[in-house]
Formats: C-alpha cells, structure tokens, sequence
C-alpha cells in the first residue's frame, strides 16, 4: 500500500481571475473576495483526484480536513485518512506548512498539492527536497517548474509513479515573484529553490524511438560547453540544474540557486552579486552561460538578476551561451524563449534565432523575445 | 462468421504460448540434419576441409549452438511468428512514416530460390555474374529517373546507412575542396532523427530547426543558422506530418547561397514518385529506401537498402565499387580515387535490389506514379474519417491537404478521458490491427500517432481501421478503465515502460542474457 500525501490550498487562483495578480496576503484576499472571485483551486483538486479513483485500492490517502483535502478527495469518490484540521474559510499558509510536515513525518511517498507558487514555496519551506512532491496547477502565478500541465496529467502521473511506473524524479524549479512589485508593474522574481518532482510521461518518448534520456543529453551538452572553453576568459555560470551539470563536471563548487564565476576551470567566486559581478568582470574578456528558468523559458530576467543589463552588455550579446535539453524547449513551444532583463533596449537587442545547445555538437535554433 | 458486416469489426484472439528461448530447448547430441559424410576422393583431395586454417582460427570447443530436431524448431518458430503482427497478417496501416505496402510473392519466391541469385558468391568474376550486374545497373537507371540525380550506389544495408553515407560524401566533397571550416549540418525536427544522428557521426555539429506555427521548418531560423561554417542541409518533405514544404527551394536556394550541399532524405518517396523529383526541388544528394518505396519488405532490421543518390559533381566520392556498363559487359569499377571507400561489404544486399527492379518492371513509369497517386487520395480519405473521431486534434496546416501520411495527435482525448495514445495503441491490438506508430523522440505533437494508407490498401481495409479507431474513442468517453486495461486479447500484455528502457534488462544474445543474469 502506497501512501499519497494531499494538499490543497483552497484559495489558490482567487486573484487571478479578477486581474489582482495573485492571492498571498490576507488583505489581497479579502479584497478578490469583495471582487466577487471564486475558489478555483478545489475545483481543480477534485479533477486531478478523479484521475486517481481507479487506483484507490492500492493506495492511501493522506490529508488535512475540510477544504483543504477531505472535502476534494470525498467529492472525487475517495477515502481519505484525515491527520490534521483547520478552521474551515480561514486557512493560511501556516497550515500548508503544517501539514506538509506532517506528511512527511507519516512518510508519504508522493505529496501532490495544488496551488500556485505561493503554495510551491510554502512546501519548500517546510519540507525541502526530502519527499518527492507533483504541483496541481491553480494558482495565478505559475512560475514554478513543479506542476503538471493540467490538473488531469496530474492525477495520471501521481498514480503512475506511485506504481512505480515513472520511476524517475527530477529537479524542478520553485520561483515566485514578488506580488506587490509585479502589481506595480515591476517583475521581480526569485528562485527558492529546488523541489523534487516525478518525471511526467507527457513528453517522455514512446518505447520504439529508443531515445537518449535526458540527463545523457545534458552530460552532453555539458561536455561540449566545457570542450570549447577558451583560455583566459571568465565564464559566468547562471543557477539551474542544467547550468550545474557543467559545474558538476569539472568537479567546482557550485551555488545552484547564484551566480558562479569561473576562469581556466577554477572558480573565481561562487554565488556572486551583481555588484561583485561587474566588479570581477572588469574589462575581462567573458561569457555568460544560461538555461531556460521556470516554466515559462526566461532566459534572463527571472531568478537570475545578478546578470543585469550593464554585465550583459559588457559581455556582448555574442557571448551568450544559452544551454537546454530539447525536452525543455519542445515542451516550450511554440512560444519564445523570454528576456525580461529590465531594460527594453537590451531586451530587443538580444531577441531573435539562438543556438541553444542542447547536447554534444547539437543545437537547436529557437526564437527570444521580449 | 466473419467481421461484423455493420461495425466492421473484429472478434479477433491472439495465440499466447509460454514458448521457451530456443536455448533452453536444447538437448545434447539431438539434431536437425545429419549432415552427409564427405566422399572418400573430396577427403583426399581438401582433408578434413579445416586444417587448412591457422590455428588460431581454429575453435578448440564446439560452439554453443542449440541442440534441436527440425520438427520442434519448426514449432518453435510458427509458435513466435503467431505472437506477432505484421502486414501479412493485419492491415499494416499503422507504421507511419514506414510505408508498408504489399511486398508481391513473387519477388521473394525469385529471391530465394532462383539459382542465379542463391548460388552467387559476390567474389566470383564479374563476367560471371552478369544478369545480376545488370539489374543493379537497371535499377540505377530507373532510379535517375525517378529522381533526376546523375548516380546511385546500393552499398547502404539501410535508410539511415545511406544517409550517413550522404553526410560522408559531403564532408568529403568539402575536405576535396579544401574548405574544412564547414563544420555544421542542419536539419529540421520532423525530419527523421537519423538526418541529425548520422551526421553527427561523421563528425558534423547539428543544428535543428523547430516548426513554426503552420507546421513547416521555421525558414528565418535556417536562415540565421546558415553560414560559411554551413556543410549541408539534411532534411526531409513531406516531413512525419505529412505536409510538404511549398517553399521547399527557398530553402534550398539559401542554403545554395552560401555554399552548402543540399541532401534529400526520401526514404519515404510514396507521395511523388513520378510526381515531384529531387533534381527539380535543387538538391544535391538524395536516398530512397528499397524496402519502403519500392515494396521490398523491411527484413525487421534485416535486409535492406538504402539507395544514395547524387549529382554528377558528387559522383567521385560515391562508394566502390561501382557497377558499370561499357555497351557490351557490366563491370565492378573500384578505380575512384576520391570515394569514401565502401560502406558495406561487398556490393549490398542484393535481393532488396532484385525485388525493387521486379517491382518496378511490373508497374511501369505510369505504374510508379499511379501508386503515388492512389497512396494520396487513400491518405486523404482516410484523414477525412479520423478527423471526425472524437478526440482527436490534427496539428497545423489546418484545411491544408496532406500527402502520404498524417501526423495525428489523441491530445483531445487525453484531456477528456485520461486514455492517451499508448492506452490507445494497446487497445488496438484487440482488434486484430498492428500497433500503430507514435512519433520520434521528441513527442512535439503530443499524444501523437501516425499512420500511413499507402496505395495497397483498399476502402475496404481503410474503413475497417477507421472503425476500429472509433470504436476505441467511443470506449474511452464511455469506459476509460477499460482501455487502460487493454490489451485483453493478445500474446503480451502491458510491458512497463522502465523494464523496456532500462539496458539492463535488455539481452540481445543467450551468452549477454547469461552473463547479466550471473548464471555463468
């Protein structure tokens, strides 16, 4: 008997359809209520549930009272095991700590949860990478890299792994932006951290194409970056797991949420600044090597702003060495790679065809735009 | 008896055995044939016809072959061969992009029983095997017909051989010249998989191109990919989805532009046989597949032929040998200086040949394009029936005709119901029909499946599929767990995906099975 962890934050995605641009904060809450906006989170819970119901027997599911699990799973035709309770129409992020601690503590095998990257940080916070976790997507915000693409996908592929037939977890981003800047028109996001997710089948290949798996790709592309280091010229390693697979290979220490600086294979400064950056970069000749951040493939501009416009022009738009796994970026399309570096000039400068290099001396053409 | 003459379906149950590996039938000292004991004069003359070789390729144990009598081997084999379906058993609509149309009898009862063919050994002097050069020297002439290139070779075992056959000729022809910046091959990403992999092979960086919105490879991509460091352009059309590129020469005049060779992969040419030539679009280099194209079967990995041709200014770097005509006998030329060498032993597989020059004997250059013809109005017919099945999406070029094949997408269904296409695939089983072709990695469409009713199939076979299709979306709206429970009726039932994946658990000889299982 497998265990099944269920989260839901039941006010997830009010803000979001009367244009408040998210939902954290009481105050922010309150006023999407006046605004007339609906819960839309335990709607989407029970459509994920549902994909769950022909597996129940194998598994147990876990869950806090009322809205926040019990109400969703029972609508879905399931039995939940209730561990812990709330006030009913008045749950905050405090009880999604708690009951993902409390999950872990009752060593779930996966945690699903559905939210918004709010909801994604408050799951980080409190439990870390320790237990595999699958995001039900309801938030307004989605920035995170930690959901399915639906609510249905969600549920399969929680049953799929949970019968061990998606055996394998990767490293998904939680980013979040900041609410009350973005409600001011500034975009100002931040990378949190990593949580682990199971690999969904979506875009995993069929058994007949016999394809390289990805972390075989991105040992690839991490070969091929280092292969054509230059001699004498600063590297700057932007965070993500991808750009970590170069640092892991030449062995360096490495900041996976900062910004690294290496020089002839040997780190000049991990987790740098901006201002430390520009300093170090000098007039020294440089690269810059990014990946696609969050789900919505920003290359520059989100949780990676150590890299800001004076260092990217001080590096050269020719400079800029953009690294991905082609499963990133056909999960991308059609829509651009996106540069949001807060200067529009800059932005436009560097939109147009990139090589991203997606393996040993294999790239593919995509499109940035801002 | 018989299908269902309103639904159109089958009640259809596949043998299941619990047959053994052929090894494990073993039994030590039991024989299939008892092989005759040379006479007393032959003995004389040669020994005992193995002490001629030096000792070290002289075996000191017996190999460990399987000890079985010819009845049980028999057994063994037609026990398997009804675990499987293929296109002599179902309609073989289902492997798209494969082109898997009828292989006539003939052709193979010729190839394997005709003397002149079974009893050539390909070292013998070529004077003595002239009707077998002649067909490869026909063949070659037809197929520069076909794709108004100059020269062909037959060396490549298969399609993706021919086209790192191509990739070699173009590293060659540029290396020839002198020019070893050109470093770089693009392709496009519903071109087949080997026009980025073989490439890469050879030493090329590949670059590929993505669809834009319609469905096409993005042109202003290419263009910012081209340069002086640009090798060549490796691409297919139609591509898997079925569309063919209008613009297809805008592609190739900018590629032409800047100084790289232009390769055609026509592996799958069902659509333009007679209708559209290689020569004609611009390209420098195609290759058709014998066992696709041109009805010989595909050997399941077996024997096949990957037919490369080219334009006269690529013709040095062809493989040799090359087989020649000079008015009066056929020749087997090697004196090519600048080729790459051979790619296979030999000259090929030459009964793909033979069954392609019988099969374009009995068609004609009126026959050829017919095919064509009929495997495209039998494409749009058959499209025309899915796209009302509910839950299916047919991605770009919307009211846009295909050609040969389509590329069809369950993502609708997926959404609706949870059943997506492995669930999907599984199910057709049930009725009888092979497993159908999903995509190549990467699943750009997603949920995808394609399927490909060349010109051998009639209305008949088309409406049988289609129904068979439909019944499964109706069980899906109606019953989802049931077709994630499927098969029901077939040899094997749902092999989990990792324990497929996983090199571990794959053996593909007794010895490595043995090895990995530690039991020697």
């Amino acid at each position: 008997m497998k265990k099944l962890g269920l989260i839901v934050n039941p006010v997830a995605g009010m803000g979001g359809r009367v244009g408040l641009k998210g939902s954290d904060g009481i105050e922010i809450l309150e006023k999407a209520r006046q605004m007339g906006a609906q819960p839309e989170s335990p709607r989407r819970a029970v459509e994920a549930l549902k994909a769950i119901t022909s597996a129940v027997k194998d598994i147990e599911i876990l869950t806090y009272s009322h809205e926040m699990g019990e109400d969703e799973a029972r609508e879905a035709g399931l039995n939940p095991k209730v561990i812990g309770t709330i006030e009913s129409g008045a749950t905050t992020p405090e009880d999604t700590i708690r009951a993902a601690r409390d999950m872990k503590e009752q060593k779930v095998d996966l945690l699903l949860f559905a939210g918004g990257d709010g909801t994604a940080r408050n799951i980080y916070a409190a439990i870390g990478p320790s237990i595999p976790v699958l995001g039900i997507p309801a938030g307004v915000k989605i920035h995170s890299a930690v959901y399915a693409i639906n609510p249905r996908s969600a549920g399969e592929a929680a049953v799929l792994y949970l019968q061990g037939q998606a055996v394998n977890i990767r490293e998904a981003e939680v980013m979040d932006i900041d609410e009350e800047a973005f409600r001011a028109g500034r975009v100002s996001a931040k990378l949190y951290g990593y949580l682990r997710v199971p690999e969904l089948k979506k875009f995993v290949q069929s058994v007949k194409s016999g394809a390289r798996s990805e972390k075989a790709e991105l040992e690839g592309m991490a070969a091929y970056v280092i292969a054509n280091m230059e001699p004498n010229v600063l590297y700057i390693i932007g965070p993500g797991t991808t750009t970590r697979s170069i640092m892991e290979q030449l062995d360096l220490p490495n900041t996976l949420l900062g910004v690294d600086v290496i020089l002839n294979r040997q780190v000049v400064a991990n987790d740098v600044g901006e201002e430390e950056l520009y300093r170090i970069l000098g007039n020294h000749p440089a690269k810059i090597v990014v990946t696609a951040i969050g789900g919505q493939g920003h290359v520059f501009g989100r949780g990676n702003q150590q890299i800001s416009p004076r260092v990217i022009g001080k590096v050269g738009k020719d400079n800029i060495i953009v690294v991905a796994s082609k499963d990133k970026l056909v999960a991308l399309q059609p829509s651009p790679l996106l540069v949001d570096t807060g200067d529009p000039e800059l932005d436009r400068e560097l939109s147009g065809y990139v090589r991203v290099i997606t393996g040993w001396e294999d790239m593919v053409m995509y499109r940035i735009s801002s | 008896m018989g299908r269902d003459p309103q639904t159109l379906l089958r009640k259809f149950h596949q043998a299941r055995w619990d047959e053994p590996i052929i090894f494990e039938l073993s039994v030590p000292g039991e024989r299939g044939i008892l092989v005759p004991q040379a006479e007393p004069e032959v003995v004389q003359e040669v020994g005992n016809g193995v002490g001629v070789l030096p000792g070290f390729l002289q075996r000191k144990k017996a190999p460990a072959l399987p000890e079985v009598n010819q009845m049980r081997v028999n057994r063994h084999y037609y026990h398997l061969s009804q675990e499987t379906l293929g296109t002599d058993v179902t309609i073989d609509i289902s492997q798209g992009t494969c082109t898997m149309k009828y292989s006539p009898k003939v052709q193979e009862h010729i190839a394997s029983r005709h003397p002149g063919i079974t009893e050539v050994h390909p070292l013998q002097d070529p004077c003595t095997m002239q009707g077998i050069l002649e067909i490869y020297y026909k063949v070659e002439q037809f197929l520069k017909e076909v794709s108004g290139l100059d020269y062909f070779t037959f060396q490549p075992g298969g399609g993706a051989h021919a086209v790192f056959t191509n990739a070699s000729i173009i590293r060659a022809y540029h290396e020839a010249r002198g020019d070893r910046k050109r470093t770089e091959i693009i392709t496009t990403m519903f071109s087949h998989p080997c026009d980025a992999a073989t490439p890469n092979t050879v030493g090329f960086k590949v670059i590929t191109l993505m669809p834009d919105e319609s469905g096409y490879p993005d042109l202003e991509a290419m263009k910012a990919a081209l340069s002086e460091r640009t090798a060549g352009i490796m691409i297919t059309n139609p591509e898997d989805t079925g569309i063919y590129n209008p613009r297809i020469e805008e592609y190739v005049r900018a590629a032409h532009a800047v100084g790289a060779i232009c390769s055609y992969d026509q592996a799958n040419a069902n659509a333009v046989l007679g209708i559209a030539r290689a020569r004609e679009a611009g390209f420098d280099l195609c290759h058709f597949n014998l066992h696709k194209t041109f009805s010989a079967p595909h050997g399941s990995m077996g024997p096949a032929t990957g037919a490369t041709g080219v334009k006269e200014f690529l013709a040095p770097y062809l493989p040799v040998p090359r087989v020649e005509y000079d008015g009066q006998k056929y020749h087997l030329n090697h004196n090519y200086p600048e080729s790459i060498g051979k790619v296979r032993s030999f000259f090929g597989n030459f009964n793909v040949v033979l069954k392609t020059y019988m099969w374009i004997m009995q068609h004609g250059a009126a026959g050829l394009k017919e095919a064509a013809i009929c495997s495209v109005l039998n494409n749009n017919y058959m499209q025309k029936k899915i796209a009302q099945i509910p839950g299916v999406v047919i991605r770009y070029a919307e009211g846009k005709r295909r050609l040969e094949q389509v590329r069809y997408s369950w993502e609708k269904l997926y959404e609706d119901t949870g059943c997506g296409t492995d669930d999907v695939n599984r199910r057709l089983v049930d009725f009888g029909i092979e497993h159908y072709w999903t995509s190549h990695h990467p699943w750009v469409v997603p949920e995808p499946f394609t399927l490909e009713p060349c010109e051998s199939y009639n209305k008949d076979d088309i409406d049988e599929y289609v129904a068979v299709l439909k019944e499964i979306s109706r069980e899906a709206y109606e019953d989802p767990e049931f077709v994630k429970g499927a098969p029901y009726n077939a040899a094997s039932h749902k092999p989990l995906h990792p324990a497929i994946d996983d090199p571990e658990l794959i053996f593909v000889s007794w010895r490595q099975y043995q090895k990995k299982k530690g039991s020697k």
